[in-house]
């Protein structure tokens, strides 16, 4: 954690706000009022939230956030390679949620995982009759084509909701006539203000029907630890995963990116929870905590100067061996994490960046960036809640603006403002701002490229940053306005 | 082509009623079209003979889907020339009754069950308008002419008012109206001025009178109206008699419901209710 204040040239509270207030004059008086408390400029010192969030977003702007179904079927479920995953209600939401988080499995396709494409295809005599019926049909289906299948997650959308269909019921009875784990999760589109409700309706669905089922088979170790808030986008549990391995630890689950059902079942027996993405998953490890005392430390995997603080952090909970393994592997990739820097920082110094994204990314990849001479000069997430902004004032620097829930106009505005030379965000922002001639990475899915977690991860974003940054075809674009 | 809905409070005779009132229509040489829009599908048994009526939610469930359906699969025509038409829908608990609605109107209109010759069409809606599903009759381009089956009961009388309440939200916005009560007698006290008195203070008239009487029950039983069971008994000369009023009137209002109060105060006032004594409201028998 940076103790020292850092400020950017030509960046004060006073020219942030006025920023924020021409962004907000363009509003009719009740969207102004409601949009003024989600944007301010940070206040490094402090250490806390400096906006509100997790609030409804105003009707009528342009919101880039998903819905409770997006967060239970994308996030926290649909990583789980060994389950199927039942999209409940008519076919486009499975459809539309279908492999685009890029969170990799390992496996074979339809054999042992089941990256593919279930629903139940709602038409309206399901919505008039109901839809368990054939919900039922599905469930026996599902199993008897892929017998491998661990386990059988029921995602509702919508119209589940409105007709009141009793999925837990016939989760209840075809669990036990299948011999199958089957999870109801009522995670409806229309519930809550975003996906952050999706995610923790499927951590307390996790708590109600996974944890504690299964045991491990090996005898337990102290080196035994679960990696959480992890989903393998791009690869990124794999470079954890053997990081993690390297300093001497034994990674006994992986939730969920890469996850296996009977290993998420077992975590109850690990000593300790590492989590990655706080906001998605904090849930579970606080139950974890409470039920059966395992300790969780929240740590960062980007970029080589938070990699060598959580590989210390992470260390101070184990002997003398993690710790020695520690400084040994620190050593070991420094030089090499130096050769990259060495590499790409001349040609990305003092290059400013732009962050809009989702869970954990808008704080935790600061540092990344800084590794390689670059300043984040905003950041903001979709769906975080206030703990997640208590977070992000200290890694953030001073006075640059905080915005939740963004609308395109405020994130535009304000890029027209700050001129970045980066925006990461998602493929809803894409091409609004690389027509305005601004490089722009696509930072929900590593813009199909990752790993970017761990000292793997680092190389091949320092590469994917320059490549955007410094890409020629910026030259040969002039903007019409 | 005039389009009635006709509501009430659930078990007061609306089916009875329409489906005698109907068969007056026939009589009288009308067109008429009935659209059942309950999932009982009770709409059209007396005029078709039948125990149920093949509904469009049944063909669509047998089907797979609604475009494979066929007019001719779920238009029946009975008596007098009634074209019948039932939505159907799921057994109690489970499903959504009022999409079946929804779905059933979409499909008549899209597949030209309206057809010029009509004189009229009958919505017979179920009894309490939970949803937007069971409001579709009287939404835009649909039914503008609305008569509520009430009785002497005090249930009912509360019924009607609320109904007459749903109506006023509907008619600001379009063009539905309230055309009448129709009091379906129970015998109760003073019933022919009370609900007189009731359709007045909501703005309308009691369009009929219909006396109680078992020929109704005995008709029933054959799956019959009375007009085609007994034509020449009284009381189908009262459905006759009301079928005409209903060819006849044009008093569409915009009803002016009554406060809770007021419609208590209706009530003592012709000695349904006595007056409250708020002393006693809450104490339990043995209370001391």
């Amino acid at each position: 954690m940076s103790d020292k204040i850092k400020n950017i040239d030509g960046i004060t509270k006073e020219s942030t706000q006025a920023m924020i207030d021409d962004a907000l004059a363009a509003y009719p008086e009740k969207g102004r009022k409601k949009r003024a408390p989600h944007l301010a400029p940070n206040d490094q010192a402090s250490g806390s939230a400096c906006v509100k969030s997790n609030k409804k977003t105003v009707p009528g702007v342009m919101s880039a956030r998903g819905c409770a179904y997006a967060g239970a079927k994308g996030v926290v479920w649909g990583p789980i390679g060994d389950m199927v995953h039942v999209s409940h209600g008519p076919v486009g939401c499975g459809w539309y949620s279908w492999g685009t988080r890029r969170n990799l499995v390992s496996g074979i396709n339809g054999v042992t995982q089941f990256a593919m494409q279930f629903t139940s295809d709602f038409q309206e005599k399901d919505i008039v009759y109901g839809g368990d019926k054939k919900l039922k049909t599905l469930l026996e289906e599902a199993r008897g084509l892929f017998p491998l299948a661990k386990g059988i997650s029921v995602l509702s959308e919508c119209p589940v909701g409105l007709i009141g269909d009793d999925i837990n019921s016939v989760a209840k009875s075809s669990a036990k006539e299948l011999g199958l784990p089957i999870i109801p999760c009522n995670c409806e589109g229309f519930r809550g203000v975003s996906q952050s409700l999706g995610h923790h309706i499927s951590n307390d669905t996790i708590r109600d029907y996974i944890i504690e089922t299964r045991e491990f088979a090996e005898p337990s170790s102290p080196y035994d630890i679960a990696l959480i808030g992890d989903y393998n986008i791009g690869g990124d549990v794999w470079a954890a995963k053997s990081l993690l391995e390297e300093i001497g630890l034994n990674v006994k689950a992986t939730w969920t990116g890469d996850g296996e059902l009977e290993k998420i079942a077992a975590t109850h027996q690990v000593k300790l929870n590492l989590i990655h993405c706080y906001r998605s998953m904090n849930y579970m490890c606080k139950v974890m905590e409470e039920k059966y005392g395992i300790p969780w430390l929240e740590f960062n995997f980007f970029g080589p100067t938070k990699i060598r603080e959580s590989l210390r952090a992470i260390a101070e909970r184990f002997d003398d061996t993690i710790k020695e393994n520690v400084e040994r592997v620190i050593a070991k990739y420094d030089p090499i994490m130096q050769a990259i820097i060495d590499e790409y920082k001349p040609r990305l110094d003092g290059k400013k960046v732009m962050l809009l994204v989702g869970g954990l990314r808008p704080r935790h990849t600061i540092g990344a960036y800084e590794d390689l001479g670059m300043e984040c000069v905003g950041s903001g997430y979709e769906f975080a809640h206030t703990d997640d902004y208590d977070r992000t004032a200290p890694e953030m620097p001073n006075a640059t603006v905080v915005y939740d829930d963004p609308s395109e106009y405020e994130f535009e505005k304000f890029a027209h403002a700050l001129k970045p030379d980066l925006i990461g965000s998602g493929i809803k922002e894409k091409y609004v701002f690389q027509k305005m001639g601004i490089p722009f990475r696509q930072m929900h899915s590593w813009d199909y490229s990752g790993p970017y977690h761990a000292y793997q991860g680092f190389e091949i974003f320092a590469r994917d940053v320059d490549m955007a940054v410094n890409s020629p075809t910026w030259k040969l674009v002039k903007a019409p306005f | 082509m005039r389009q009635i809905a006709i509501y009430g409070k659930g078990g007061i005779g609306k089916s009875t009623t329409t489906q005698n009132t109907v068969a007056g229509l026939a009589s009288l040489g009308k067109k008429v079209l009935i659209v059942g829009c309950d999932p009982k599908a009770d709409s059209t048994r007396l005029i078709l003979h039948a125990k149920a009526q093949a509904t469009v939610m049944d063909m669509v469930r047998e089907l797979g889907t609604v475009e494979d359906l066929e007019l001719d699969d779920i238009l029946k025509v009975g008596y007098g020339g009634i074209k019948c038409v039932e939505s159907g829908g799921p057994e109690p608990g489970v499903g959504c009754a009022g999409r079946g609605v929804i779905t059933a109107i979409n499909f008549l209109e899209e597949n030209g069950a309206y057809t010029d010759d009509l004189d009229f069409v009958f919505y017979d809606v179920l009894g309490d308008v939970v949803c937007g599903g069971f409001a579709m009759p009287i939404r835009e381009g649909k039914a503008e002419e609305i008569y509520i089956v009430t009785s002497g009961e005090m249930m009912a009388m509360y019924a009607a008012n609320n109904i007459s309440k749903g109506i006023l939200k509907y008619a600001s916005s379009g063009k539905v109206r309230l055309a009448g009560l129709i009091c379906n007698a129970r015998k109760t006290d003073k019933e022919f001025e009370l609900i007189s008195e009731l359709a007045r203070r909501l703005g309308t008239q009691m369009i009929h009178f219909v006396p109680r009487d078992n020929q109704v029950q005995r008709a029933e039983l054959r799956r019959m109206t009375v007009i085609e069971y007994s034509p020449e008994h009284p009381q189908a000369k009262e459905y006759l008699t009301l079928a005409q009023k209903i060819a006849d009137n044009k008093m569409l209002v915009v009803p002016t419901p009554l406060e809770m109060e007021e419609l208590e105060e209706l009530l003592m006032e012709f000695g349904i209710m006595e007056v409250e004594d708020e002393a006693i409201v809450g104490k339990a028998e043995n209370a001391a």
